[in-house]
């Protein structure tokens, strides 16, 4: 069916979007990864056909197209500048005035017959409903959280099912965000690394300054890396906390590893506390990435956590210091 | 959210009863499920859950709930941190 002047879209991905989902989740060319915005149409939608919503990051946009394979409906992408639904939800460019001028740019008024869209929840912190519906005439229904369950909404009479709208934050879906992570921990790790390195170095000699640097290395991945992965089982509820934990399990890993040549005790305090340190704050930081932590939660944490931590690095020095004067 | 809990009682969610038309909408748009509607009035039956996304605040129609929204990101409080403090040459985009 002819869908008029609006372009119709494919639901299969080729090689080059999946690579290009790929390079992003490494942080290449993620902050420049979009779509045109705009109303698409998927198969060949009728005036009656659903009217989704989505952002125009290629990663969304290629997610929601690909799983709508085999339905005809509309889909409205919003100009978010290539930020992601609940990101630009939360800065606001996934929101009511953008969805209110997409709909008059896009003329989807014009197109279709209903005055109903579909939006995903995780775009509500963005969109005031009644605001939209007041402006022009459009109701919304907030479907699901995740992509994936489009299909099934859309096929049993457009009902959320509790699963539908309960957000989760599985192993899976920890883990695709952990190179992004590492990567943007790359920069600030190479030059502590290569500060620790040359401090050691003149110190202690350069076999040692290149063990500080592996100390390091690794407490940077239990922290960005390893804690997050292990999230819900790591004890209680403060992330520097998790963190911290498992930095001491690096510490203590390490010290049977290299600590054989026979640390002092200052050494050992000091190795310790700050490795502890670096891996809390890397798990902090990941705070940003989480589904389930709130601005008051992290203001509250940060206000122990980063003095503790603060301390902690204090403290080695001071055992470090003491330590070469006995 | 099963599995996962952060710091408890720290949340700024509020909800005006009285303001309440039990529309629902708080409930169709927490994707923690915080309210429910008992009676035709959204209840809090979940506080510790809220991460202050202010989706419910947000599509309140009659602006009974308040929430202080925001990201829940420590890098981000760090650079606001340092901008209200004018350490303009640290910044960069989060998130």
């Amino acid at each position: 069916m002819e869908t008029g002047r609006v372009p119709q879209i494919t639901t299969t991905l080729t090689f080059a979007d999946r690579l290009g989902a790929w390079k992003a989740r490494w942080d290449i060319g993620r902050m420049n990864y979009m779509v045109p915005p705009g109303l698409y149409a998927i198969g060949s939608p009728t005036p009656e056909a659903p009217a989704l919503v989505t952002a125009n990051y290629k990663m969304s946009y290629d997610i929601v197209r690909s799983v709508l394979a085999g339905h005809n409906v509309w889909l409205l992408v919003l100009e978010t500048y290539g930020i992601n639904v609940w990101c630009a939800a939360g800065k606001g460019t996934f929101g009511t005035e953008e969805l209110v001028k997409r709909i008059g740019l896009s003329g989807l008024d014009k197109i279709v017959n209903h005055r109903q869209l579909i939006l995903p929840i995780l775009g509500a912190p963005g969109v005031a409903a009644h605001e939209v519906r007041k402006q022009t005439g459009f109701t919304i229904r907030y479907a699901t959280i995740r992509a994936d369950d489009l299909p099934e909404y859309l096929d049993n009479g457009m009902v959320t099912t509790p699963a539908m709208g309960e957000i989760t934050f599985t192993i899976l879906e920890r883990l695709v965000l952990i190179p992004v992570e590492l990567v943007e921990a790359l920069k600030p790790t190479a030059i502590a690394a290569a500060g620790l390195f040359i401090i050691v170095s003149v110190l202690q000699g350069a076999a040692n300054g290149i063990t500080t640097v592996y100390a390091y290395l690794g407490a940077v991945l239990a922290g960005a890396a390893i804690a997050p992965l292990l999230l819900p089982w790591l004890p209680g509820r403060s992330f520097a906390g998790k963190g911290a934990l498992m930095g001491l399990v690096w510490s203590a890993a390490f010290y049977l590893i290299a600590g054989a040549r026979g640390w002092s005790v200052p050494v050992i305090v000091a190795a310790f506390l700050t490795l502890s340190a670096v891996s809390a704050f890397y798990t902090l930081n990941f705070t940003g990435c989480t589904t389930y932590t709130s601005r008051s939660g992290v203001k509250e944490e940060m206000r122990i956590a980063m003095p503790t931590m603060a301390c902690a690095l204090i403290v080695s020095l001071i055992f470090l210091f003491v330590g070469r004067l006995l | 959210m099963k599995g996962f809990s952060y710091l408890q009682n720290v949340a700024t969610l509020k909800l005006n009863a009285e303001a309440c038309i039990g529309c629902g909408r708080c409930r169709e748009v927490c994707p923690h499920q915080v309210f429910s509607l008992a009676e035709n009035k959204a209840q809090i039956i979940d506080f510790n859950a809220c991460m202050e996304c202010g989706a419910c605040a947000k599509n309140c129609p009659v602006a009974a709930i308040r929430v202080d929204a925001g990201v829940g990101c420590a890098a981000g409080l760090i650079t606001e941190w340092l901008r209200e403090r004018n350490f303009c040459s640290f910044l960069k985009e989060c998130c």
